[in-house]
């Protein structure tokens, strides 16, 4: 079982580079505020596997529900902050 | 006690929320309560006296300080039932979120994709008049098949973005029956 | 035990894989928005769910607020996610996006 939860968190790994690349490269800037929140819901769930890993859920929860909490409300206030932006759509 | 009732009689003609409120004020109280003790126990994990005691204090406080928060009028008819055909209505959600999931992913995995999509904006206007029934068919919207809800209006106005044809067709539709079903007066 | 964890995580990773690829190919911010609010949501609930049922194997009391711990993250990402999405939609709608339309070049 260890075994699955290591490659399963190396492959979740493997896509949060895939989302990092819309984050790097995405032609506005809300395009890379979604690869930032894709890259936060994936680490939700890769925490979770960490703690198993090293026989620390109950440590590791507690990590796990913050960030959740924190990624959402980074979200929040990036979009408030670029709600009157003008001329998003033409940033490269 | 004659003329203490008389006096509270007297006071009350003008302000008849001052009857309701003292035993009813205890209720929002109570739950509140209730909900930020089983959290702490959750959270905590530690059921020694000494912990117990800290959490008892710290969420009396809370809960006089925010009860207000969360149940804006004390009158409490009627929650637990809408509360109960809410949780009700969860089964259902889940069932079409998955059949959400399964659409989008065949989407995104179809080799021709760009020919299969046809995103646009629908307006339409939903007849729920409670807040709550709007945030939750807001919320349901943009779970369910290939649609997010761009913008609502305390009225009901509704702004959706449809990924394509199939999806937005069927709005407001059966969902809407079903949150109405819930939230409908008791 | 396992197999039924094994095929909850591994749907919750094939539905992250999807809404990975989704916001990669996807032609424009608001279709951008579809995979990244649906499929992530469903791809953590399921692979936390499995975690969870894992965890509750060998069965102590720290288990099990570990497991309730696991299940209010569940309910959390549930809430959160489209407020989250509706957020960034609002921000778009605001900042004056145009939706791209059949036949446009993709952006």
């Amino acid at each position: 079982m260890d075994n699955i939860f290591l490659y399963s968190s190396l492959y979740l790994a493997f896509l949060m580079v895939l989302s990092l690349y819309r984050a790097i490269v995405g032609p506005s800037v809300l395009d890379r505020m979604i690869g930032v929140n894709a890259i936060g819901s994936k680490t939700t769930v890769m925490l979770i596997l960490i703690g198993l890993l090293y026989q620390r859920v109950d440590m590791f929860v507690d990590i796990c529900l913050a960030y959740a909490m924190l990624n959402f409300i980074a979200v929040l206030a990036a979009s408030r902050y670029f709600h009157k932006r003008k001329g998003l759509s033409d940033e490269i | 006690m004659h003329t203490n009732e008389e006096k509270n009689l007297h006071h009350n003609q003008p302000e008849p929320a001052q009857t309701a409120r003292s035993p009813l004020c205890f209720f929002p109280l109570l739950i509140t309560f209730i909900m930020m003790f089983g959290l702490w126990l959750l959270l905590s994990g530690k059921f020694d006296p000494f912990h117990l005691s800290l959490g008892v204090i710290s969420c009396a406080l809370v809960a006089f300080l925010s009860s207000d928060l969360l149940f804006p009028s004390p009158i409490l008819k009627g929650k637990l039932t809408v509360f109960l055909r809410w949780l009700c209505y969860l089964p259902w959600l889940t069932i079409e979120l998955f059949k959400a999931n399964l659409h989008v992913a065949y989407l995104v995995f179809h080799p021709r994709m760009m020919d299969l999509i046809d995103p646009r904006i629908i307006k339409f206007k939903s007849t729920l008049d409670s807040e709550l029934g709007l945030v939750t068919f807001a919320n349901s919207i943009t779970l369910t098949p290939g649609t997010i809800t761009v913008n609502v209006s305390l009225d009901g106005d509704f702004k959706v973005h449809a990924i394509d044809r199939a999806s937005g067709d069927p709005l407001p539709g059966e969902m809407e029956i079903k949150i109405a079903k819930v939230f409908r007066k008791v | 035990m396992d197999i039924l964890v094994c095929i909850l995580l591994f749907s919750g990773l094939f539905f992250l894989t999807a809404g990975s690829i989704g916001i990669l190919r996807f032609p424009d911010f608001y279709s951008r928005l579809h995979p990244a609010g649906k499929l992530d949501t469903l791809g953590t609930l399921l692979a936390l769910l499995g975690l969870a049922l894992f965890n509750l194997q060998h069965f102590s009391l720290g288990a099990l607020l570990t497991s309730l711990k696991i299940m209010l993250i569940i309910i959390f990402v549930f809430v959160a996610s489209p407020t989250a999405t509706h957020a960034i939609v609002d921000a778009g709608v605001r900042a004056g996006l145009a939706p791209w339309t059949k036949g446009e070049k993709r952006r």
